[in-house]
């Protein structure tokens, strides 16, 4: 079997003083598609912040594309390939759309000079083009759905090889989020790997090769999505 | 005619105040660190000008052109070397050791540097000897010393360049970012540690040229470092926090205030008023006059 993408092992993680994580183990193949559910609270949040690098105090083992991950800092952790699209979308609001993209571009180029980038700005715009006619206002003054599509836009453009999303369609109209998961499917045919929470178990299930369903920080059902009855996955969410 | 000289002189020495407050505005725009020791930044480098730079007999110009890429480097590694350690896991909310770390160390920076000043260069008082402090223009029957066009010129200058530089550089937009939400900055591959560097770095940058212009303005001593403080201190809270336009122009008010507080009441009121236009402020407009738009 080959090494891989993401592998987890025993990854324990605090959120202030409460251990929100206790113990998680997963892997994700690369090119596959991954989904965390769980309710609020069962550590999803943690778990994404812990692999990102936003938690310096998490321990366990964690290994990306064979090498340690744990103990980085979060700005090394992008440059390695993984990206995430933070729950509640957190656009700077000083800045304007194309300004926000840019950020992340300039970070890319200044990591990796020589190396054409997978990802430019056309073609995020080109993906969302809901984003391109407003692309000179301020990243506080679009719609939550054109926020979304900014924040999956911005994690691309720092070429990343597995994609984190935290809650995908919160707060999305239904037309937005399949606009957001066509998106999706056509990052995940570049090659992209992607590691996402949904809420809507249904989508979850029917995006995603795995699933992984947290309680109260352990994994209380891991596996494959496909062939997985409603009835099991929602006695695993509510424990 | 008096007052309308009064009030051209306030708004010119504004820009010398509005450049002393830029300086603490960066600072805190990007690190939430108020840095106690601008002041003494500045006098520091009037001291670096006036007693080191211009006997070694290098022109006044070239020597302001010396100070203000020392600064820079004096700011860049003050950060890295003290300031950036008591910020510790500030960088991680969740277990931050608060406020009250930088703000001690940067307390005791000011005091090291304040009776440094003091045994190297003893307490005399200093300025720089040039003809632009006595010389001045009319016009319209108005007169203006020239060293303080000479200050808004440059201040308002300084002011352009950093506003270009934030809004149009990728160094710019990665402090802006930053100063936004820091984590999310991190996530994105900006090195938080780099940019607070860099940008108490550009603070003390604006802080070597406030101390040319405070240099050519008026005298100084060791320490004046802590009047020049509560100088920045207030023309940040006139203008707005986090707002670079705002604190220029709270500079500007406050400059105007005190020559205005002067003309009215006697020159021992100058400080006075100023001080009760911030209270003013304080009371009637907290956020101050352009606070930071953004949420």
């Amino acid at each position: 079997m080959t090494e891989p993408l993401l592998r987890v092992d025993g990854l324990v993680a605090y959120y202030g003083q409460l251990q929100a994580v206790r113990g998680v183990s997963f892997e994700v193949g690369a090119g596959e598609a991954l989904a965390v559910i769980g309710e609020n609270g069962a550590g999803k949040t943690t778990l994404f912040h812990s692999l990102c690098g936003l938690h310096d105090a998490a321990t366990g083992d964690v290994a990306f594309a064979g090498e340690r991950l744990l103990g980085a800092p979060a700005h090394a952790i992008v440059r390695r390939g993984i990206a995430l699209v933070p729950e509640g979308r957190r656009i700077f609001p000083s800045l304007t759309v194309d300004e926000n993209l840019r950020v992340a571009e300039d970070q890319h180029r200044r990591a990796r000079r020589h190396a054409a980038p997978r990802w430019t700005r056309d073609r995020v715009y080109e993906l969302f083009p809901d984003l391109a006619p407003a692309s000179r206002r301020g990243g506080h003054q679009i719609s939550g759905g054109q926020q979304q599509m900014l924040a999956i836009g911005r994690a691309l453009l720092s070429g990343p090889r597995l994609l984190l999303l935290d809650e995908v369609s919160l707060g999305l109209s239904p037309v937005v989020v399949k606009l957001l998961y066509q998106a999706l499917a056509r990052i995940r045919a570049e090659g992209v790997t992607l590691v996402f929470v949904e809420q809507d178990v249904h989508r979850a299930l029917a995006f995603s090769e795995h699933l992984v369903c947290l309680h109260k920080g352990t994994v209380r059902l891991s596996g494959a999505s496909r062939g997985r009855s409603l009835d099991e996955v929602r006695r695993a969410y509510f424990g | 005619m008096q007052l309308v000289e009064t009030l051209i002189n306030g708004c010119l020495l504004g820009g010398l105040y509005g450049l002393i407050g830029l300086g603490l505005s960066i600072n805190f725009g990007t690190m939430r660190v108020v840095h106690l020791a601008h002041g003494d930044l500045i006098v520091l480098a009037a001291y670096f000008l006036v007693v080191v730079l211009v006997p070694a007999g290098i022109p006044p110009l070239a020597a302001a052109a010396i100070v203000v890429p020392v600064m820079f480097g004096v700011g860049w590694a003050l950060q890295h070397l003290i300031v950036q350690h008591s910020l510790g896991r500030q960088l991680d909310r969740a277990l931050g050791r608060g406020v009250l770390p930088p703000l001690i160390v940067t307390f005791g920076i000011s005091i090291v540097l304040q009776n440094v000043l003091l045994h190297y260069a003893t307490a005399d008082a200093r300025t720089l000897q040039s003809s632009l402090a006595s010389s001045g223009v009319t016009l319209g029957g108005i007169a203006i010393p020239t060293v303080r066009l000479v200050d808004f010129g440059v201040g308002l200058g300084c002011l352009g360049l950093l506003l270009l530089g934030l809004g149009r550089t990728a160094l710019g937009r990665a402090l802006r970012a930053t100063s936004d939400d820091l984590d999310t900055a991190r996530l994105l591959g900006i090195d938080p540690r780099r940019m607070f560097a860099v940008a108490a770095g550009i603070s003390a940058a604006t802080g070597g040229v406030a101390g040319v212009l405070l240099a050519a303005t008026s005298t100084f001593y060791p320490s004046t470092g802590s009047e020049v403080l509560l100088v920045a201190f207030e023309v940040v809270v006139v203008g707005g926090l986090g707002s670079l336009v705002g604190t220029f122009l709270g500079g500007v008010l406050l400059a105007s205030a005190q020559l205005l507080g002067a003309h009215f009441l006697g020159p021992s009121y100058a400080l006075l008023t100023g001080h009760a236009v911030v209270l003013g402020v304080l009371v009637f407009r907290p956020q101050g006059l352009l606070p930071r738009t953004a949420p």
